[in-house]
Parts: structure tokens; C-alpha cells; sequence
């Protein structure tokens, strides 16, 4: 028989707890199904490899917008990345089974940003180099290229992940999330772009401050999706 | 006891079609109700109201206490759910589907395993990615998720579908088990027969209403309950 109804349930875990319990899953849907390393990684390097095709012939251009490309084989990556970690929140009926959990909305939303900016971060190591191997650009200031990809990152998954849930529960969520997105991200891109150059020309000064406005923009999309995350999961 | 599930002339809409059209139901605590009614009727709308799923737009409607009209939020972890989708990851084994499930809804880990072991899920099959289950294991693996969570009230939307005899008789004893732990049951089947064997009482849901009542208008609970239920 079983025990009774649940009067001694756990205490309500804290939002990081949430959060750290819904990455968990993801990473652990990632080590069965390897989208990520099988399909993501393969995707992004191919980019880079067209983009070299359409401009080799002239390679200094290539070297000069190495950043630029950099960044857009991220962006065109995010976008299969977060759907695929919406795609696995809606089959079956899954969204409802976190309706009626009692995991909290803003633990839902981080972690699912947390996991998306985990793939991405490996997505961008790999891709730089990528770059550094298929264009021949070497950068200099390391630190500012961390912090760089760190808060762009941030800002990224926050993002993807506040119109990720938003388009989930659409039937033409595939092809309206690219459309929805990349206007939002366009930000990313400019101040991504314009660190990295600085980080490849040696003129950090510069750098610093287009990191210190991507990190404006994590923020300011993790504080959206910490407010927005459960009205958009009702929603969906 | 005050009711569980408290209906009077509820509407739900469905886009702009009125899926629920006035329903008045009562069901007290330590009930096994049985909703009987045809393709379409709203009963699986019913049980996705009582469970906060889709939202009461008029009337009164209260679930275990909860006022379903003013937020329907707070009753969902209250509740367990089977519907005709399984709510589980395709890419997770069963018994990481279980456990995030049971942690999700506040249980221990142990009570995941004993339900893994309850529902006959501890073998090789624990291990097993959800993808490449049948639809009666897939069942089976949902079963176990509501079991780890005890919730107060069980919405069993067809719950013998797509299993075998064994877990057909499997779902009977759940029932059963779980009314005389303390818990109430709601479901909606079209096997009749073997529905109605442990039903308490039936209802019929048509055209959005609830039509009318058979097998007498309440009958006595077969268990008393033995937990708390909240009351109104």
C-alpha cells in the first residue's frame, strides 16, 4: 500500500536549487542524446568553414572580420541550441509536468539559461579555435576575450531562454524563434564584435567597455526572465 | 468533511468554445469517481481544470481548498496527473525520469526508488532511456512518478490505456491503495466494466455539463481516509 498522502514533503528548495536540480537534467539529456557535441559542434565548425570559402580569396579581409564571424556562428548556433532545449520542454506533454511541479519558475528560467550558456560556452571554445586554426588569427588579451564570451554568453542564454519559452508553445515555434531572436541579440553581436577586436588588435581600453555593456545586457535579461519566466510559461 | 473537488456552474473556455458549459460536481474526500461520458464531452477538460491546468473563467470551482477562480496555481502541487501524454523526457532513463519528477514535486529520492520498485521499474528496465519504452512501460513510468509524489488528489485521465492486464489490475490497486491511504480519486475511463468495479460512484459529463449521476448520487467511500485533507 502505499504511504499516505504527502504531508512530509522536503522543504520548498531555494530558486539556485531549482535551478541547479533543471540544469542537472539538461546536462544529463546532453551526456545521453550528445546534440550538443554530435550535432551543435559540427554545425558551428561548418560555418566557420564557409565563411572562409566565400572570403579566402582575399585573406586579410577574413582575418579582419574574424570577430564578426566569430560571433555569428555563435548567434546562428544559440539559435538550434535553444530549441533544442525547448524542443525536449514540450514533447509529451512535459510542460505541463513542470506546470505541476513545484519547482519555481525562476529556478526553471536559470536553469535552463545555466545549461544553454554551458553548451554555448563550449560551442564558443571550439570555435575559437576554429578560428585560430582556419583564418590564422591569434588574440592577444585573453582576459578580455574571457570576460567577453562569459557575459555575452549570459546575456545570450538569458535571452534565448525568455523567448524560448515564449515560442514553445507555438506550432511555428522553428521558424519564428530566429526571428524573434536575432533583432534581440543584435546587441550581443555589435559589442561581442567590437571586444574581440580590440582583444585581437591589443586595445583593450576599448574592449572593457563594450564587455561592461554586455554585461548591462546579461543582467538586464536575467532580472526580465527571473519576472517574466512564469507568465511566458502559462502561456506557452 | 468539506468537499474535495467543489464545482457549481464552472465554464471553461477553450479558445472561445466553452469546453466545461456549467458543471456541478462534488467529490468528498476518500471518493474514487469515475467520469463516464463520450469522445468530446469535457472530461478530460474537467480533470485538467481540477488540477489548474486550464483556467475556471465562471463560476465557482475549488480544489483541495484552493480557489481555482481567484489563482489556480497553488493547487497543481497538490494534485497528481495522468494524462494521455506522460510529461517525461525521451532522452532520460526511467529512473532519472522518476527521480527528477520526485525531487521536482518535494519527494525523497527513496520514496522514487520504492515507486520504481512498486511499479515493477527497478530491473534492467530502470535504465532503459524513456525513447525506448512502450507506450504501457511509458504508462507504467508515469504511474511511478505520481506514487513517489502521494499527491492528495489522484486525475487519472484513461489510466488503464495501453497496458497489459497485469498493469490494468496494477492501476486498480493504486486506486484503491491510494483512497485508503488517505487520498481521493478522480478519473475518466471508457472500459466501463472494469471502472465502474472500482469506482465509487460514476458521473456522466456531456456536452460540457456534468449530465447526471448514476449508481446513486454519492455512495460511501469502500475506505476511510487516513490522512488530512485540507478543507475549504
Amino acid at each position: 500500500m502505499p504511504d499516505a498522502p504527502a504531508s512530509d514533503l522536503l522543504p520548498r528548495e531555494s530558486i539556485l536549487r531549482d535551478a541547479a536540480l533543471v540544469m542537472g537534467k539538461d546536462l544529463r539529456i546532453e551526456r545521453h542524446s550528445k546534440v550538443t557535441l554530435g550535432q551543435l559542434l559540427p554545425f558551428a565548425l561548418l560555418v566557420l568553414i564557409l565563411f572562409a570559402f566565400a572570403l579566402d580569396p582575399d585573406r586579410r579581409i577574413l582575418e579582419e572580420a574574424t570577430p564578426g564571424l566569430f560571433w555569428l556562428a555563435v548567434l546562428f548556433s544559440m539559435l538550434l541550441a535553444i530549441q533544442r532545449a525547448f524542443s525536449v520542454e514540450t514533447a509529451d506533454g512535459v510542460i505541463d509536468a513542470l506546470r505541476l511541479s513545484d519547482l519555481d519558475p525562476a529556478g526553471i528560467f536559470l536553469g535552463k539559461a545555466a545549461g544553454i550558456g554551458l553548451h554555448l560556452l563550449v560551442l564558443e571554445a571550439a570555435l575559437l579555435v576554429g578560428v585560430t586554426v582556419l583564418y590564422g588569427t591569434t588574440p592577444h588579451g585573453w582576459l578580455l576575450l574571457a570576460a567577453t564570451m562569459l557575459t555575452a554568453t549570459a546575456g545570450l542564454a538569458a535571452a534565448g531562454s525568455l523567448y524560448g519559452v515564449l515560442a514553445a508553445g507555438l506550432r511555428v515555434r522553428d521558424t519564428l524563434l530566429p526571428i524573434l531572436m536575432l533583432p534581440v541579440v543584435a546587441p550581443v553581436l555589435i559589442a561581442g564584435t567590437e571586444a574581440f577586436t580590440a582583444a585581437y588588435e591589443q586595445s583593450s581600453g576599448e574592449g572593457w567597455r563594450w564587455c561592461g555593456l554586455l554585461a548591462v545586457f546579461a543582467a538586464l535579461y536575467v532580472v526580465i526572465g527571473i519576472f517574466a519566466f512564469e507568465p511566458l510559461l502559462e502561456e506557452s | 468533511m468539506d468537499a474535495v473537488v467543489r464545482f457549481r456552474a464552472a465554464v471553461c473556455l477553450l479558445g472561445r468554445f466553452p469546453a466545461l458549459a456549467g458543471v456541478d460536481l462534488d467529490v468528498a474526500p476518500g471518493e474514487i469517481v469515475l467520469l463516464q461520458g463520450p469522445n468530446g464531452a469535457g472530461k478530460t477538460t474537467l480533470l485538467r481544470a481540477c488540477a489548474g491546468l486550464v483556467p475556471v473563467t465562471e463560476g465557482e470551482a475549488t480544489v483541495l481548498g484552493v480557489d481555482l477562480v481567484a489563482d489556480r496555481r497553488p493547487v497543481r502541487p497538490l494534485v497528481g496527473v495522468l494524462g494521455h501524454r506522460t510529461g517525461l523526457y525521451d532522452d532520460l532513463s526511467v529512473a532519472e525520469n522518476v527521480r527528477f519528477w520526485s525531487r521536482a514535486g518535494r519527494s525523497r529520492v527513496a520514496d522514487a526508488d520504492a515507486a520504481l520498485a512498486r511499479l515493477g521499474l527497478d530491473g534492467r528496465l530502470a535504465d532503459v532511456p524513456v525513447a525506448m519504452l512502450s507506450a504501457g512501460q511509458r504508462r507504467r513510468t508515469a504511474l511511478a512518478i505520481l506514487v513517489a509524489r502521494r499527491p492528495r488528489l489522484w486525475l487519472l485521465d484513461e489510466p488503464h490505456a495501453a497496458l497489459d492486464q497485469d498493469g490494468r489490475d496494477l492501476v486498480d490497486r493504486l486506486m484503491t491503495d491510494a483512497v485508503g491511504a488517505g487520498a481521493t480519486v478522480l478519473f475518466a475511463s471508457h472500459e466501463l466494466d472494469r471502472a465502474r468495479a472500482v469506482a465509487h460512484r460514476t458521473v456522466t459529463v456531456a456536452g460540457g455539463t456534468v449530465s447526471g449521476l448514476l449508481d446513486g448520487a454519492v455512495a460511501a467511500p469502500a475506505a476511510e481516509p487516513a490522512g488530512e485533507v485540507p478543507v475549504a
